[in-house]
């Protein structure tokens, strides 16, 4: 899983190249978008890494209820999944095991696991390698209540420009609105899983997606911070209720490497 | 658009001419470096000691390669965010390196380093590592084997394309790139 999401970019984001090649404005823009598309298919058909950090392994793993796991730790083995994938896969290792100390784990390990518990007797798991330098770029705010929805634009499209070009633009912004802290930052990354391009299931969320994408296109950054009208592929935002004090924002910004895989066992 | 072919090791000559927005076909030897190797060349430096390599005319290139698959020169290999290096950089363009190659914004500090010192900041295409890998022929690493992924890589390139995104004159192109294309 780890390799494939690592070697074939998702359908959405080659069609969300496609369609913004023909909005773009800037001919180096649309040069930029059409190098990428060729770069996808050189990865599919050599089966090598899109970009060459291969990510954190960020896992997502929804266990029913009724499943029971034999014979083991969960998480031991989808570190070892992980180890298998990024040595055998050539992919970079591209993590250190302490912060401070920082040396390289030399395996890519550990993981960083998310599970829930759910209803059924199905294990669910996605594999989304995330990059550093779009990680870097990402922001979070407690804004006061009071703020409301134009605060929420303000930080969004302010994370996004002073991101500039160094998060790898045309980005897909994940954002978390509601929540505690953690909560907001959870939501923002899980909003970067989603489908390019798909809306959120609330009207006003969707129309509050839809304005900020247009926002932070007029910004100018564009494809790779040279100029254009393509800054953005997607904004995605997911809710969760509020404490009456908080309005915590969480901006998770992806490159355009939006990776992952996911099966159902 | 026009492109600029260079082969290392710069001049003084050839990077004053060269002006933001201009491509560039880079051919030669380029090295590798990224955070680790960065600190450790710096410490170097202020020990006054000799670097794995001569910076001198050189050129710089942040990334760090996946590894190469049997019968591979070597994996992708993409530019990484340069601001990272940004501590670093003015202390090399000090000892006479004339380039480095990354993706986004350079420090005041780094801008001003390029005219102090005669050099230019190129950018790759951050994400395009898969086609990058194709302008490389050969790499070997010659310093910081430890370091894995971040070890320093003597590369040779062929026409490696990158565009000039700030110049011996302090301009930036992705300020410029802004000023055009936001809607006013």
């Amino acid at each position: 899983m780890c390799q494939e999401a690592n070697f074939n970019l998702g359908n959405d984001v080659m069609e969300a190249f496609k369609k913004f090649q023909e909005t773009e404005t800037s001919l180096t823009g649309k040069e930029i978008l059409q190098i990428l598309i060729k770069n996808a298919e050189i990865a599919q058909e050599e089966q090598a890494p899109m970009c060459q950090d291969t990510g954190f392994a960020v896992v997502f793993v929804e266990l029913g209820q009724d499943v029971r796991i034999e014979g083991g730790n969960l998480e031991d083995a989808i570190n070892e999944g992980v180890r298998q994938g990024y040595v055998e896969g050539y992919l970079r290792k591209s993590i250190v095991g302490h912060p401070l100390e920082r040396k390289n784990t030399g395996d890519n390990t550990p993981a960083v696991i998310h599970t829930k518990i759910v209803p059924g007797d199905k294990l669910r798991i996605i594999v989304a390698p995330k990059g550093g330098g779009s990680e870097n770029m990402s922001a979070i705010k407690m804004l006061r209540p009071a703020d409301g929805v134009e605060g929420v634009k303000k930080f969004v499209v302010d994370t996004v420009k002073a991101a500039g070009p160094n998060p790898c633009p045309p980005v897909v912004v994940g954002v978390g609105i509601g929540g505690t802290f953690e909560k907001a930052a959870l939501l923002a990354k899980e909003a970067l899983l989603r489908e390019i391009g798909s809306k959120s299931k609330y009207p006003d969320i969707a129309k509050l997606e839809e304005e900020l994408l247009e926002e932070i296109n007029k910004t100018g950054i564009g494809p790779q911070g040279l100029g254009g009208r393509t800054t953005a592929l997607a904004v995605h935002i997911e809710i969760f209720a509020a404490h009456i004090a908080s309005l915590p924002v969480a901006v998770n910004l992806n490159c355009h490497a939006a990776r992952h895989k996911e099966i159902v066992l | 658009m026009t492109q600029i072919r260079l082969t290392t090791p710069l001049t003084d000559e050839m990077v004053e001419k060269l002006r933001i927005g201009q491509q560039v076909l880079l051919n030669g030897t380029i090295y590798t470096g990224r955070d680790a190797a960065h600190k450790r060349l710096v410490e170097l430096i202020k020990q006054g000691k000799e670097l794995p390599f001569d910076p001198k005319g050189q050129v710089i290139y942040y990334v760090g390669p996946t590894p190469a698959k049997p019968g591979k020169v070597i994996g992708s290999c993409g530019p990484t965010t340069s601001y990272r290096m940004d501590p670093y950089a003015p202390e090399l363009y000090a000892q006479g390196l004339k380039a480095t190659i990354g993706k986004g914004k350079r420090s005041p500090e780094v801008i001003k380093a390029l005219k102090q010192y005669k050099g230019v900041y190129f950018a790759a295409i951050g994400g395009a590592a898969a086609l990058i890998a194709k302008s490389i022929k050969s790499a070997k690493v010659i310093a910081y084997e430890d370091l894995g992924a971040e070890a320093i890589h003597e590369l040779v390139v062929e026409d490696f394309p990158v565009v000039v995104v700030n110049d011996v004159l302090g301009g930036d192109l992705y300020e410029e790139g802004i000023e055009i294309y936001a809607a006013k």
